[in-house]
């Protein structure tokens, strides 16, 4: 698959680097240059400069061909606005935009976009660490969705 | 002024020059405003000259649209230096409060093709900002204007810079000034003076504030060579 990801920082770039050696076609777009250390050496898809929210900028990054545009900078704004421009202008037919503000999260799933939101996800799971007992086994939860 | 018309409740996103000359000007109205800006310096600074309407906060969060009373918001202007921060004013006040006018703030012509693809019709483009500025300025020449609004919406856009001080471009012609090619002088508004249309010869001064067409890949370049 195309896969074309905004925003090269930890996850971003964990992301692009197994999707790679997954045989996938990556493309990652970062504001910051510097941020392509976070790649490994083996990376061997393309990368391109600039803000991903901008039309422009995802044009040169083939957003218009990808099959999926994933928006994983560190602003909200900016990745909800990346994927409707994913989305509304080049076509892109699955776009999933990380959210880390859980009202904002509530407002964009209204309309319609795929949201990860990290917050709430760790919330959870930080939940279950610190008190989660279960009586019938010693084992770690391993059921995700039981609070 | 404005007393034909009804009292409304605008929000205001962004407290820079454009959003505090938007307050200044409805406050004038007679409407009620609240101004939402990030930096508490500046909110002080609003509320200072126009009185307490500045709240501090960051108006793409659904808690401090909250705070400032979207819900019964008859107007919401996004007028943030930022689009993106914009669009999500724009959203989220139409998604959880209802909204019925967002008028935003488009920064980057080229995204106005998103927001209206996204709803918005209502938007201001600072190049159309402007042709409004010196439509109110100038009362000559409105019908060239007009098309250079036509031109702006293409690759064109029509911008303005004032002339510092101690810019090396005073007392320069413009046929002296290294301008990048596809760019057009158009007015020179000159305090305490009517607006010129500059010629070949025409003398830039320090303060003029210079108005240009110019194709979008070269505004750095036009930007350079004013300053």
């Amino acid at each position: 698959m195309r896969v074309v990801i905004m925003g090269c920082g930890r996850l971003g770039s964990m992301l692009a680097g197994e999707l790679d050696a997954e045989g996938h076609h990556v493309t990652v777009i970062d504001i910051d240059q510097a941020a392509f250390n976070w790649l490994g050496d083996g990376f061997s898809g393309t990368r391109v400069v600039g803000p991903g929210e901008d039309s422009a900028i995802q044009e040169v990054a083939g957003v218009k061909h990808a099959d999926v545009f994933l928006a994983l900078a560190n602003g909200d704004n900016r990745n909800a606005m990346a994927v409707q421009v994913a989305k509304h202008i080049h076509g892109a037919p699955r776009v999933v935009a990380r959210i880390y503000d859980p009202d904002r999260a509530e407002v964009y799933q209204q309309l319609g976009i795929n949201v990860v939101n990290p917050t709430t996800i760790l919330d959870q799971m930080v939940r279950e660490a610190a008190f989660a007992t279960s009586p019938e086994s010693d084992a770690p939860s391993s059921d995700g969705d039981g609070v | 002024m404005g007393t034909g018309s009804r009292q409304m409740y605008i929000v205001i996103v962004g407290g820079g020059k454009v959003g505090r000359g938007a307050a200044r000007d409805l406050i004038g109205m007679g409407h009620e405003v609240c101004v939402i800006e990030r930096e508490a310096d500046t909110a002080w600074s609003i509320n200072h000259e126009l009185g307490e309407v500045a709240l501090v906060g960051d108006g793409t969060e659904v808690h401090v649209q909250q705070a400032a009373g979207m819900n019964r918001a008859d107007v919401v202007v996004a007028c943030t230096g930022r689009d993106q921060a914009n669009l999500a004013v724009g959203q989220t006040a139409a998604t959880r409060f209802g909204a019925g006018k967002v008028i935003a703030r488009i920064n980057d012509p080229r995204n106005e093709s998103i927001f209206r693809a996204l709803g918005f019709d209502n938007t201001v483009s600072a190049t159309t900002s402007i042709v409004n500025a010196i439509e109110l300025e100038v009362n000559k020449g409105l019908q060239s204007l007009t098309r250079l609004t036509q031109l702006a919406s293409s690759s064109f856009m029509l911008s303005q810079q004032r002339v510092a001080e101690q810019s090396s471009v005073v007392g320069c012609t413009v046929r002296e000034l290294r301008l990048p090619p596809s760019t057009l002088l158009v007015l020179v508004v000159r305090e305490g003076d009517d607006a010129l249309i500059p010629g070949p010869n025409t003398t830039i001064h320090a303060s003029d504030l210079v108005i240009a067409v110019t194709h979008v890949q070269h505004e750095a370049a036009l930007r350079a060579a004013l300053t």
